[in-house]
């Protein structure tokens, strides 16, 4: 496995057990799998990237599984990535997403793949950005993310999918839930499952209504804007999009997401949604949407590396102590936060001038 | 780096009682690991090409109908068609002592009984991966 162009060569074949081995090597941290990633990264950037979240129960998981489906109909390949939470507590987590995709199993146009959290918040792992470039470098055409059940913030996703399937249900709560900021920013989709439950029409027509409001105010709806969240900006491109999007049949007249009831359990619905999520892919890419999100997203990914990077440096023994001196510092008060920052800070830099080794 | 042990819960064949591979799954979070749990009424296929997309390091079935003798085996022998000789297999069930020495002949590691303490299970998988 230390043998990279082999790696490689066989990610690109889409070797289901290379890929299953080179996930797990970024999973655990092992640095020597960026050499694979690296040589793989020219060989990226073709698959549609599809995040599904929404909250837990909402049956997210069913329907990853009917969306797998759909798109073999249409003869594309499938790679899922299915995340859910790791205990803060032990670090096991049960991975049971893949309960209600296992149909798919012999399917060798499908690959699915489960990922504990690892203490990552926000919706994903850690290594769920690396796995989908694997997965696109070995050549799978849609990539599907199930995010771990979210509640109202876990917003991560939207800097990694290139369409955001939105996931609700009856009977959460009042109309003032799709409000709130955060969660309901980040839909391209509004799915509204257990459609055949009491209330499913009252909560499409309240996310409707929220959508709409936002057109009234003036403000780009995210899913046709390049910005990671919705933004007043960017009108030329925006209006580029929506013609797009007419064109393909994407939202309404203005541009709007759709907002679409699904029985995921029967699969009643999910032939539209899979259209919509197309055609939501067709206008970005026409419109040059998909590179302003992408050039978006890369640059929030370089801030995001170079950040860790940086934080690693405090794990050498020398920081820590330094570390732990400034905490007492702090606690007893000798020092206030702001003076304890600078000082590790100062220390960390000239550290960098004058490396040890 | 921390290399988490990874363990996929099967359970083969057509009864539909999973309290105890829930019970195990449950055990093995606890001890610290990821477990990937299939759902009821597998086919050896199915578990094989599960355990390989997920990289498990372990496969545990869990049987009470009494086809373990020809779907263990069958898991054994799809595991050699494919090359994958890194994964500890073991079982738990239903299953007489008599069957117990064709099954580990077969490739399983360890049968684990009724009332087998989840700890005794636990510390087999730590002593013996493969990897």
């Amino acid at each position: 496995m230390s043998d990279v162009p082999e790696t490689v060569r066989r990610i690109r074949s889409g070797d289901p057990r290379t890929l299953a081995r080179t996930i797990s090597r970024i999973d655990d941290g092992d640095p020597s799998v960026a050499q694979v990633l690296r040589a793989l990264h020219t060989h990226t950037g073709r698959a549609h990237v599809i995040g599904v979240t929404g909250p837990p129960g909402s049956g997210k998981s069913t329907l990853v599984d009917k969306f797998v489906g759909e798109f073999r109909r249409r003869g594309l390949s499938v790679g899922v990535l299915a995340v859910d939470p790791s205990s803060p507590f032990t670090g096991g987590a049960i991975l049971g997403d893949r309960i209600r995709m296992q149909s798919h199993a012999l399917d060798e146009g499908v690959y699915i793949r489960s990922l504990a959290t690892r203490g990552h918040l926000g919706g994903l792992s850690g290594a769920v950005m690396e796995a989908v470039r694997v997965l696109d470098a070995a050549g799978f055409d849609r990539i599907l993310i199930e995010t771990v059940g979210v509640g109202q913030s876990e917003v991560d996703i939207v800097r990694l999918a290139d369409t955001v399937v939105l996931v609700s249900v009856p009977g959460l709560g009042d109309d003032i839930q799709v409000l709130k900021a955060g969660i309901m920013e980040i839909g391209d989709v509004f799915v509204v499952n257990k459609s055949d439950r009491d209330g499913a029409d009252r909560v499409v027509r309240e996310i409707r209504s929220m959508l709409e409001t936002a057109l009234v105010n003036g403000v780009t709806p995210r899913a046709l804007s390049g910005a990671g969240v919705a933004d007043r900006g960017g009108h030329h491109i925006a209006s580029a999009a929506r013609e797009s999007a007419n064109a393909h049949g994407y939202g309404d007249a203005h541009g709007l997401p759709p907002v679409l009831k699904t029985t995921a359990e029967t699969g009643e619905g999910v032939m539209p949604v899979v259209d919509a999520v197309e055609a939501h892919r067709a206008a970005l890419e026409e419109s040059g949407l998909l590179r302003e999100r992408r050039l978006r997203n890369a640059a929030y990914e370089l801030r995001d590396a170079l950040g860790k990077r940086l934080l690693a440096r405090l794990d050498s023994p020398d920081a820590l102590a330094r570390l732990d001196a400034l905490a007492r510092d702090v606690v007893e008060r000798r020092r206030d936060v702001y003076d304890a920052v600078d000082a590790l800070h100062e220390a960390l830099s000239l550290e960098e001038k004058h490396p040890r080794r | 780096m921390d290399r988490k042990i990874r363990v996929l819960v099967a359970k083969p064949g057509l009864d539909g009682h999973d309290r105890g591979a829930k019970v195990i799954a449950r055990a093995l979070r606890d001890a610290g690991m990821e477990v990937v749990y299939t759902g009821l009424r597998q086919t050896p296929e199915q578990i094989v090409q599960a355990a390989v997309q997920e990289d498990a390091d372990v496969i545990a079935l869990s049987i009470l109908s009494g086809a373990h003798n020809h779907l263990f085996p069958r898991v054994m022998e799809l595991l050699a068609q494919k090359g994958v000789n890194d994964v500890l297999v073991i079982g738990g069930g239903v299953i007489p002592e008599d069957d117990i020495p064709f099954l580990k002949k077969a490739g399983i590691a360890e049968i684990f009984g009724p009332g087998t303490p989840t700890k005794a299970t636990i510390d087999f998988i730590r002593a013996n991966l493969k990897r």
